[in-house]
């Protein structure tokens, strides 16, 4: 069988870090083979170097049996290799055609709109790709601006894509359709690099997969031969288990920290996105918020840490008023979040590391003096920080957005816990994060309870929910639509009220 | 049709092009005007060391250069300051002007009583709370109604400009002088309303460029080293983690655009202290003290103390383009060097963000 790609003895050092440390792939034509590894092990870094990005310190690059040197995308581009970025790349004001033939170097002044539509539309067609050629990127949806990524990447006549975490953006169902886009591909005779750390998602849509850890390659298995267990033990190099976290200290409901009472707010676009909810969480209590996206989930946290006015109702911290839209008010009565948009929402992610863990309590004695910002204790307070909660960064300067997605959300916890805070909003804490990190989130968010803070834990996520999780309440258009023990809790209900519909037996 | 070269974003900006892309624009500048003055017959290394002796060689030649760059610095000083933000304010030619009338009327009313030093700071604080208060106008306008902060400034310069020809010329304001009648002028503020120079070296130094020395130290301070330059640095990276952190950030656009507003406004007040002693319509208006200072404050790439160091360098070029115009040589041409070396600048700018790269057909294959 003849190799589509063969990367050997690859080696990329970035200050501080070898992200990829002698990586070996080898990838047949017609496949779809993935690239497993946790958040840092280096799979960003080596599909850049594969698309001209980076150059490699050492090793080689084979496409076809021959040995290449991009210097930029444009190379590996012409010799056949297109990327969908984690990020994308499109311009928002433009239309879908007009981002398919944007930067092609040969396009000409006055594109003929038509031709690229009917060329888009015959794409997307047959590789299942729904996209409206004409409608303008602001319009679409994330799988949508996805799909426009795939077909640009197409037009211009890839043979090897390569797909960068492509389902961390997805719902389970636009996710079901990207597979099949991608065995299409595959069937047609391309070949579909894809690069995941969700177990799942390999075992359902990959030939083979390469296992990276730490930098390194651990081994390429073909997917028949394997399961998830194997995969995560290669991953993690140590077997990990998923079970119901128990508890040292159970939750003491008769103390209560978090009282919503009658909260109704609005979203950005001024319509009621929350109706009337009342909700209480008591001490050391998780209390999981399960929900589709889009339910009213994220200005509910909003809501709690002030970041959004109450149209009516009260929220109160252990007894205490929290100010309606006052984010300060809701710092200083003791309310962590852990926002959703954990880059820019929760961090300032051009801002040092040091920076962003003191961006809470920059305005506390210990940090400033007469309005003078003690570098210092910052400093000092960020070399504790980064220590006890195992940051891996180069040191405190560092910007954060440079830091891998483990990493980001560790410091983003870091502040959040040391600030001892009485409840915690976190919303999807573990999305996006690779097995070892989940690990981590998790144990802090059971140590958190453990001393006695109050958790709402939003996330569209039933296992986590389930398993962490005292308590759990359905959200559905901006209402509490059900709520249920979590040991009796029944997956098919909860699914059936997330879906709308009433049972029988529910609250309201 | 395929150009034969094309722009990529750098992924890493190597420390190094900070000093070395100016230095290189400087040197490509230089070289391109050689070939301009070639052709028009002129001696280029005789006409650079004319434009180096007039603009900074000699006690003489380096007065004249600070006088004219303070002005600039002050409205450098007041775009770096809210370009920090990633707030566009290009008011500041409307703020210089308020600043002027300001402290005009502070001279005018308190210039016969109050000793010289008093005169001085009141007009200094006139200029600024009127400068201050119409960039908070921008301000008050962003924050609450996320207007566009760069086409209400722009429009305020007009604003600005009318009211000025309005004081002067359309109406018999305490602004204008009633002894002219025919042809309109501002009424001068009296001797003791006037600011000081100082000598050091033999080099004539105005008060009011100490003072911009003193004002960028301060912004550099301000940022660097406050809770406020810290909120200001959060906005500008990410607003809804300024929000998230509770940092006001409506009430922070305002005061930062105010600020730099009080920037412009010193500026006029100086403009008025230091060097004309009256309101000068015209004057002011065909200056463009604003426009330029935003060239400044870019070229200085936002960093205060080099918006200063910046101001005397165009200030230089500035006075020796007009020593070397006359009959042999055309101003057109003294305009086109200046142009170059503003134009190199801003394209040594892009480099340091992009680097150029040629097209080629395929891909290397090394067998
Ligand atoms: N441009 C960069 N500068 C410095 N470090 C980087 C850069 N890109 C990646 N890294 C580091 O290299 C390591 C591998 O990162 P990456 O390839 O993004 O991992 P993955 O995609 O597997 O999550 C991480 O430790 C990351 O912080
Ligand atoms: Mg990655």
């Amino acid at each position: 069988m003849t190799s589509a790609v063969r990367m050997t003895g690859i080696v990329k050092r970035f200050p501080g870090v070898v992200a990829n440390d002698g990586v070996d792939v080898d990838i047949r034509a017609g496949e779809v083979h993935a690239l497993l590894g946790e958040n840092g092990a280096g799979k960003s870094t080596l599909s850049n170097i594969l698309t001209g990005l980076y150059r490699p310190d050492e090793g080689t690059v084979e496409i076809d049996g021959r040995a290449m040197q991009f210097s930029s995308p444009r190379d590996a581009l012409d010799a056949g290799i297109g990327m969908v970025h984690q990020h994308f790349r499109l311009v928002s004001t433009f239309t879908v055609a007009e981002n398919v033939v944007l930067g092609e170097s040969d396009s000409p002044f006055m594109m003929d709109q038509s031709r690229v539509a009917q060329q888009v539309e015959e794409l997307s067609n047959r590789y299942g790709l729904a996209v409206d050629p004409s409608a303008r990127i602001w319009q679409l949806s994330v799988g949508e601006q996805q799909r426009v990524e795939i077909v640009k990447v197409l037009y211009r006549g890839a043979k090897v894509l390569i797909l960068d975490e492509p389902t961390a953006v997805l719902t389970p169902i636009e996710a079901d359709a990207l597979f099949k886009t991608l065995r299409a591909m595959v069937a047609e005779g391309r070949t579909v690099i894809f690069i995941s750390h969700k177990l799942d998602e390999v075992m359902k849509v990959s030939d083979r997969v390469t296992v990276l850890r730490g930098g390194k390659t651990v081994g390429t298995v073909e997917t028949v031969n394997t399961n998830t267990r194997e995969l995560a033990s290669l991953m993690v190099g140590r077997s990990v288990e998923f079970n119901r976290v128990a508890r040292s200290i159970p939750a003491d409901v008769s103390q209560t920290v978090l009282s919503l009472r009658g909260v109704s707010a609005r979203d950005d676009r001024g319509r009621d996105a929350l109706h009337d909810i009342s909700l209480t969480v008591g001490r050391g209590e998780i209390v999981g918020v399960a929900g589709v996206a889009g339910n009213g989930q994220r200005e509910l946290a909003e809501a709690i840490s002030g970041m959004r006015a109450l149209s009516s109702g009260h929220i109160d911290v252990a007894g205490e008023q929290v100010q309606s839209g006052r984010a300060r008010s809701a710092i200083a009565k003791g309310i962590a979040h852990i926002p959703e948009d954990r880059l820019h929402t929760g961090l300032a992610s051009s801002h040092s590391v040091e920076d962003n863990l003191a961006l809470k309590n920059y305005r506390s004695s210990s940090l400033s003096k007469f309005r003078v910002l003690r570098r210092k204790a910052i400093r000092a307070q960020a070399t504790d920080l980064v220590q006890n909660y195992d940051v891996k960064t180069p040191d405190t300067v560092t910007p954060v957005r440079l830091l891998s997605g483990g990493n980001v959300q560790k410091v983003l916890l870091a502040r959040e816990f040391s600030s001892l805070p009485k409840v915690l909003i976190a919303a999807s804490p573990t999305r996006g994060l690779d097995v070892g990190a989940i690990e981590t989130v998790r144990a802090r968010l059971v140590e958190a309870a453990e001393r006695g803070v109050g958790i709402l834990l939003i996330s569209e996520d039933l296992d986590e929910i389930m398993s962490l999780a005292d308590r759990i309440v359905v959200m559905y258009e901006g209402r509490l639509v059900d709520e249920v023990a979590a040991e009796s809790a029944d997956r098919e209900r909860l699914g059936l009220t997330m879906g709308g519909s009433t049972v029988s037996g529910g609250a309201r | 049709m395929k150009s034969p070269v094309r722009f990529e974003r750098r992924l890493e900006q190597p420390k190094w092009l900070n000093w070395a892309i100016p230095v290189v624009s400087l040197i490509t500048a230089l070289v391109l005007g050689a070939i301009v003055l070639l052709a028009t017959g002129k001696n280029p290394l005789d006409v650079y060391s004319r434009i180096f002796e007039r603009g900074f060689a000699g006690k003489r030649a380096l007065s004249g250069s600070i006088k004219t760059a303070t002005p600039l610095a002050f409205t450098g000083l007041c775009a770096a300051i809210a370009f920090r933000m990633g707030l566009i304010n290009i008011g500041g030619e409307g703020q210089f002007y308020m600043g002027a009338v300001g402290a005009t009327w502070a001279g005018l009313v308190f210039g016969g009583d109050l000793p010289p030093g008093a005169v001085v700071i009141v007009m200094a604080l006139s200029g600024m709370v009127c400068g201050g208060l119409y960039a908070a106008i921008v301000g008050v306008l962003r924050a609450k109604f996320n207007t566009n902060e760069i086409i209400t400034s722009l429009m305020m310069n007009y604003l600005a400009a009318i009211f000025l020809n309005y004081l002067i010329y359309n109406s018999t304001s305490y602004w204008r002088d009633p002894e002219s009648r025919n042809f309109p002028a501002g009424k001068p503020i009296p001797d003791r309303a006037d600011w000081n120079f100082y000598e050091v070296g033999g080099i004539k130094i105005p008060l009011s460029f100490l003072i911009a020395i003193l004002a960028a130290a301060a912004i550099w301070v301000l940022y660097k080293r406050t809770r406020f330059g810290f909120e200001v640095g959060v906005i500008a990276d990410s607003p809804k983690a300024a929000r998230y952190a509770g940092i006001r950030t409506t009430s922070t656009i305002v005061i930062v655009l105010a600020l730099s507003g009080a920037l412009a406004g010193l500026g006029g007040a100086a403009d008025v202290g230091n060097f004309r002693g009256l309101l000068d319509s015209k004057g002011l208006q065909m200056s463009g003290y604003g426009y330029t200072g935003i060239v400044v404050a870019a070229l200085a790439r936002l960093n205060p103390i080099s918006t200063v160091v910046v101001a005397v360098l165009i200030g230089g070029l500035t006075n020796a383009g007009f020593a070397l115009q006359g009959p042999d040589f055309p101003s057109g041409l003294v305009g086109t060097l200046q142009g170059l070396i503003l134009f190199t600048a801003v394209a040594g700018e892009v480099l340091v963000k992009y680097r150029i790269r040629r097209n080629r057909q395929a891909a290397a294959v090394l067998a």
